[in-house]
């Protein structure tokens, strides 16, 4: 990955993240999920910079990115709106009254969106299924799964990941957001999923952990899949990532912006200097 | 609708005709059809259609809830996927992801729920499952069939695949069940069957009471000389309100099911006529509210005055009221 290639993506993630609070600050006292829309930017900077293919116009080789921890619906509406695969106008229409993107989000292929995320480890048990599809049908595309660290306590869960097992489904990928925080508190405190890297390997999974706020690692992890295996990426993030009053605060995982607050983050994220 | 011989599945359990030989010897009609199995297939007698075409099943393990994602994850890849697993099991562990993949999300998935009522007999109430009607009736999109006999859970398979959206196939009765169905009939999505005219009473049944409410029919007919109009009500929903508008001049509706009393056929019925009046009273015939002293299949029926002279009986004196 080439520095030029790195700055792209990191500028890349930062308009994602300024997308995200501008469109979180316009939802008002309904409030967005900050938290882990945050944490998961970089991941989608490199997934939809470097490595999706998505043509409207041949669907059925397209790679599938599904996002399994639903709520954070918000981070992948401003993902696919710097991809152009929605419009401004669909992107502002964030939870707005009738509109289909909601604080979930619901499966429309017109729109980027393979999946209706929001009951947590649907969305990994559905991957499975497709990536086991996409194997029969013999397409040489990807599936990317993104599953929270959280929505680890689930059981279905680890029903996919044998069944991914079992059926070598080495064209998926496993993106674990491991920012450490669920509603209640850490994640070592509710319901410690350590060691996670043991774990996902003795489910069969070619396992790396990386920076998952180092587009260049990232880039790394997930140039490499397994060839035999189904390939898992833990990617060590941070709540609320790149707003000072929202990182590792378990209360931004739900919250709304006022003015003042959303004046700083903005200025946090430089978007005074460009405008 | 394909060409179906129905005579071959005399003597059949539900299971064993659609799995055991309808599917194999048709496999050709249904190009992208997969049957995927909870750890049920020999149960569902699968043998010989995974001998002959071992690519076109997927065995997910005992993990019900991961059947159905994995079901709608084929299906949104355009693969026609059968579920197969124990009724209780299907629509009950894995009721959110009925709901959510197949209702919210319209994926073509048949689950097929074996064993539902009290066919498992001494395994308890556990496996029982008196309550999937009531529960998947909830969910918007979802069509429900519930077949009479082997014959006809052949004809309810053969419209599933060729239906445009979700569906359950409610299996009841064994093997030793009453055929009510010796050549295929017009088997239409939420379009009832008569099956019996008659003025005193009109029965609702659905799966394996379709049959013995045939026979209690007999017998009120033999016994009491009242004469019972018997619908088989195949498709539990969409709900057919055409028969039931047109029984309307009856002193008595009765339902009968190897369900629970709410939510059931009973429900669907009364859901319908209690928007508007002039309908008969209804009396439901199913299981009230109560789990179920385990024994065989016999027991448990007689348990619940589901058995034809117990239905016979229950009605006659209804009548005397």
């Amino acid at each position: 990955m080439t520095p030029d290639k790195i700055h792209s993506i990191e500028i890349l993630a930062n308009n994602i993240r300024t997308d995200i609070i501008k469109t979180g600050y316009l939802s008002g006292k309904k409030g967005a999920h900050f938290g882990g829309s945050l944490s998961m930017t970089e991941i989608l900077a490199t997934l939809y910079g470097c490595f999706i293919s998505y043509d409207l116009s041949n669907l059925e080789h397209r790679d599938r990115v599904i996002l399994s921890k639903g709520h954070a619906a918000l981070a992948l509406y401003c993902a696919l709106f710097e991809r152009g695969i929605i419009t401004k106008e669909e992107l502002e229409s964030f939870e707005q009254n009738g509109s289909d993107l909601i604080a979930h989000s619901k499966r429309d292929l017109s729109k980027g969106q393979e999946f209706s995320g929001g009951s947590l480890s649907l969305g990994l048990s559905h991957a499975v299924g497709v990536a086991y599809a996409c194997k029969l049908k013999g397409l040489t595309n990807r599936v990317y799964a993104i599953v929270g660290d959280g929505e680890l306590n689930e059981g279905l869960i680890w029903e996919a990941l044998m069944f991914a097992n079992q059926k070598n489904l080495s064209n998926l990928t496993l993106i674990v957001d491991h920012n450490h925080l669920q509603a209640d508190g850490t994640i070592e405190e509710i319901m410690n999923t350590d060691p996670l890297k043991e774990k996902l390997s003795s489910f069969g999974f070619e396992t790396q952990e990386v920076d998952g706020h180092s587009v260049e690692a990232l880039f790394t992890a997930l140039s490499k899949p397994s060839a035999t295996q189904p390939s898992a990426i833990i990617a060590e993030t941070i709540k609320g990532k790149g707003i000072s009053f929202m990182e590792n605060k378990a209360k931004w995982h739900h919250g709304s912006l006022n003015e003042s607050r959303f004046q700083k983050a903005l200025k946090e994220l430089g978007e005074d200097n460009h405008g | 609708m394909a060409k179906i011989n129905v005579q071959q599945y005399t003597g059949s359990g539900q299971a064993a005709a659609i799995f055991g030989m309808f599917l194999p010897d048709h496999i050709e009609q249904y190009p992208h059809m997969n049957v995927l199995s909870a750890d049920m297939s020999v149960a569902a007698s699968l043998d010989r259609f995974i001998y002959q075409y071992p690519d076109r099943f997927t065995e997910v393990g005992i993990a019900e809830q991961n059947l159905v994602g994995i079901a709608a994850g084929m299906a949104s890849e355009g693969f026609t996927p059968i579920a197969v697993a124990q009724a209780a099991f299907i629509t009950m562990r894995a009721f959110e992801m009925d709901r959510q993949y197949l209702g919210y999300m319209k994926n073509k998935v048949i689950l097929v729920g074996l064993n539902a009522g009290f066919y498992l007999q001494y395994f308890g109430n556990t496996h029982y499952c008196t309550e999937d009607i009531a529960i998947l009736r909830s969910i918007p999109n979802m069509t429900i069939f519930s077949p009479a006999d082997a014959g006809e859970a052949v004809m309810a398979m053969d419209a599933a695949l060729r239906h445009d959206g979700p569906s359950y196939i409610r299996l009841t009765g064994g093997s030793q069940a009453p055929t009510v169905y010796h050549e295929q009939c017009d088997f239409i999505i939420g379009k009832d069957i008569v099956l019996r005219e008659g003025s005193d009473v009109c029965i609702f049944a659905t799966g394996a009471c379709v049959g013995y409410s045939l026979q209690a029919a007999t017998i009120l007919s033999e016994t009491y000389h009242v004469e019972a109009k018997v619908i088989d009500v195949h498709t539990l929903k969409p709900f057919d309100t055409e028969t039931v508008e047109q029984a309307k001049e009856f002193p008595l509706f009765v339902t009968a099911e190897e369900h629970s009393t709410i939510g059931g056929l009973g429900s669907a019925l009364s859901d319908y006529t209690s928007l508007k009046g002039g309908y008969p009273p209804i009396m439901r015939l199913g299981v009230h509210d109560t789990f179920s002293k385990p024994g065989d299949y016999e027991f448990l029926m007689a348990q619940h005055h589901l058995t034809p002279e117990h239905i016979a009986e229950d009605i006659y004196h209804q009548l005397q009221k």
